[in-house]
């Protein structure tokens, strides 16, 4: 039971990281790479604040937000959109897009190193133990569980309900014809982008109020985030978030039984389960 | 044979000979220090080359291979002779590729990316789960008596098979086969190509060869870490020279690996703290103001003035 609930508290953040880069995969189509550094940016802001100025770590939203939402919204401009224009097909624009936030990765990651060193951070926040169910838990990771929710659910029911989430849909689904329905597609992408980027950060300030993070980790999230993303099928946000659930418990059970060492290969081990039974995503069908 | 063709092997065998007598100059250690990793890197970025570049399928996992190698030195040095590593180093590269290829390159190139991104990482981490739990120590002391010189003739042979094997392959049923699946895989299928097979036969033979030179490149080490050995900048590096040279030609990973080795030589000497950003920088320059490469450039100038030099007909 606790190993459960334990599952599902890491996995809520990681359905976060992971809708981040739905949005930039399955709308703007651009594989990012990078999206993992995105996050560390926002654990460095979050552990800034409380280093830097003993404030609530979530006080450091009101910056992270409006600044992954304007950085990004910039690399899809300047770097991104080039590409998109260049690519002749859309193998070119995968090829080419992969390669460009492969480098924008290392960039970062270099940016971050001379910024901050190559140490392992982390700050304490909230580590209370709250009593569930007859376990105790951090409550950190039990807050960073219902702002997930609360993101989660605000980022679904837009995406659903609103005008400009069905524009999102639209072009995810096809970008030419989203055109030929007056959809400014180029916009559109480029918010959607942008807005994964932002969400991504704020995943990033939620892993750091329980978890240890150095300016290298970013990779090993945006690995796990794409995982995720292929489990739950591209653009199926309701597959990514049961996905998201189901690695988050996997990772637990393998870091509590057999080494917290192991939780990459835990993950590696669900994504060939997946690619070998369901390639189309949980909850996707088969289509040839 | 045309005659273009024997210029070539005739130019190419010169050329190797001359390489060989490195290691004979005066002050040649000094020398040596910067031919290695040229050469490591021309044979690591070639063999990417020859399964990435027709394939486009972007292989991040260079690293994997190549630490795979390196770390099997040190306990298989116990068991057998250090000649016989390198055949059972490239047999376990050529089967964990086709265990990857397996696993996706049935499906769309993505995946093979994802999959490719983190396998360093998740060997590194079995490999040091395993040291923690049963053998109890984190790394291992590679003793040999092989010296600079013999590695850099090791890694010159071993250029010489990339090329070889890479002309051979140019000139094969697979390598035809390849291109078409480059040009477009629905086609391939469509003319009776098994294009998973294919594939898999390809990176299998590219991830041989990096398995190989990490076998090769462990004396150097003398003590192997696992943080050392899947050390994913050798995955970036590869990529990075193999695009700056361009891939569509089988010289082309050379004309990336020896500017880029010797440029990286002085920004590591020069801004040790900065190496990672500048490398991300360079990277970005590469993709998109040399999107063919050095190679593609050359012959497109190449091809310019002989066309310039041409009197028009008519």
């Amino acid at each position: 039971m606790q190993l459960l609930i334990t599952g599902i508290l890491l996995g809520s953040v990681y359905a976060i990281v992971a809708m981040g880069l739905s949005l930039q995969y399955g709308v703007a189509r651009i594989m990012n790479l990078a999206s993992g550094e995105m996050l560390v940016a926002g654990a460095f802001a979050a552990f800034w604040v409380v280093m830097a100025h003993g404030l609530d770590p979530y006080l450091s939203l009101f910056f992270v937000v409006p600044g992954a939402f304007v950085f990004n919204a910039v690399v899809y401009r300047y770097l991104l959109l080039p590409l998109v224009m260049r690519a002749k097909t859309r193998g070119q624009l995968e090829v080419d897009s992969i390669l460009v936030t492969f480098g924008l990765s290392f960039a970062l990651v270099g940016l971050f190193l001379i910024i901050f060193g190559g140490q392992f951070f982390n700050y304490s926040y909230l580590s209370l133990p709250v009593e569930l169910m007859g376990s105790r838990f951090g409550l950190n990771r039990i807050v960073a569980f219902f702002v997930a929710v609360l993101i989660c659910g605000g980022l679904w029911y837009w995406i659903n309900n609103t005008r400009q989430g069905m524009a999102i849909r639209a072009v995810s689904v096809d970008p030419r014809a989203a055109g030929l329905v007056a959809i400014d597609v180029q916009r559109v992408s480029t918010f959607a982008f942008a807005l994964g980027g932002a969400v991504a950060a704020t995943g990033g300030v939620l892993l750091s109020t329980f978890l240890t993070f150095d300016a290298s980790v970013g990779i090993v999230f945006t690995l796990k985030a794409l995982i995720i993303v292929i489990m739950g099928g591209v653009g199926d946000m309701r597959g990514a978030i049961i996905a998201a659930l189901v690695l988050g418990m996997t990772e637990t059970l393998v870091a509590r039984l057999i080494d917290p060492g192991l939780t990459l290969a835990a993950a590696y081990f669900l994504f060939v389960l997946v690619l070998l039974f369901r390639p189309q995503g949980l909850l996707g069908k088969r289509t040839s | 044979m045309t005659r273009q063709e024997i210029i070539v092997i005739v130019s190419v065998t010169i050329g190797f000979i001359v390489l060989a007598f490195v290691p004979q100059l005066p002050n040649s250690s000094a020398v040596l220090s910067f031919m290695i990793p040229i050469v490591m890197y021309t044979v690591l970025a070639t063999s990417w080359a020859i399964f990435s570049g027709p394939t486009r399928y972007i292989s991040l996992a260079t690293a994997a291979f190549y630490g795979m190698g390196a770390y099997m030195v040190a306990p298989l040095l116990e068991i057998i002779p250090y000649w016989m590593i390198l055949p059972v180093a490239a047999a376990a590269g050529a089967v964990l590729a086709a265990l990857v290829g397996l696993a996706t390159l049935r499906l769309s190139g993505v995946y093979f990316v994802i999959f490719t991104l983190g396998l360093a990482e998740m060997i590194r981490q079995l490999v040091t789960w395993y040291q923690n739990n049963f053998s109890g120590t984190r790394g291992n002391y590679v003793f040999t008596n092989i010296d600079d010189a013999q590695i850099y003739w090791q890694l010159l042979a071993l250029a010489l098979l990339v090329y070889l094997v890479g002309w051979l392959i140019n000139r094969s049923k697979l390598g035809f086969a390849i291109r078409i699946i480059g040009n477009d895989e629905l086609v391939a299928r469509h003319s009776g190509i098994n294009t998973a097979w294919s594939k898999i036969a390809l990176f299998m033979v590219s991830g041989a060869f990096a398995a190989v030179v990490g076998v090769m490149m462990a004396p150097r080490f003398v003590y192997i870490e696992p943080s050392m050995a899947f050390n994913p900048e050798v995955s970036f590096l590869v990529v990075i020279m193999a695009l700056l040279g361009g891939v569509n030609r089988l010289w082309g990973p050379l004309a990336g690996a020896i500017p880029f080795a010797l440029v990286w030589e002085l920004i590591a000497s020069n801004f040790p703290a900065q190496t990672v950003l500048l490398m991300g920088v360079a990277f970005l320059l590469v993709v998109f103001y040399i999107p063919q490469g050095v190679s593609g450039l050359l012959t497109h100038w190449y091809a310019r003035a002989a066309h310039k030099g041409r009197v028009p007909h008519g």
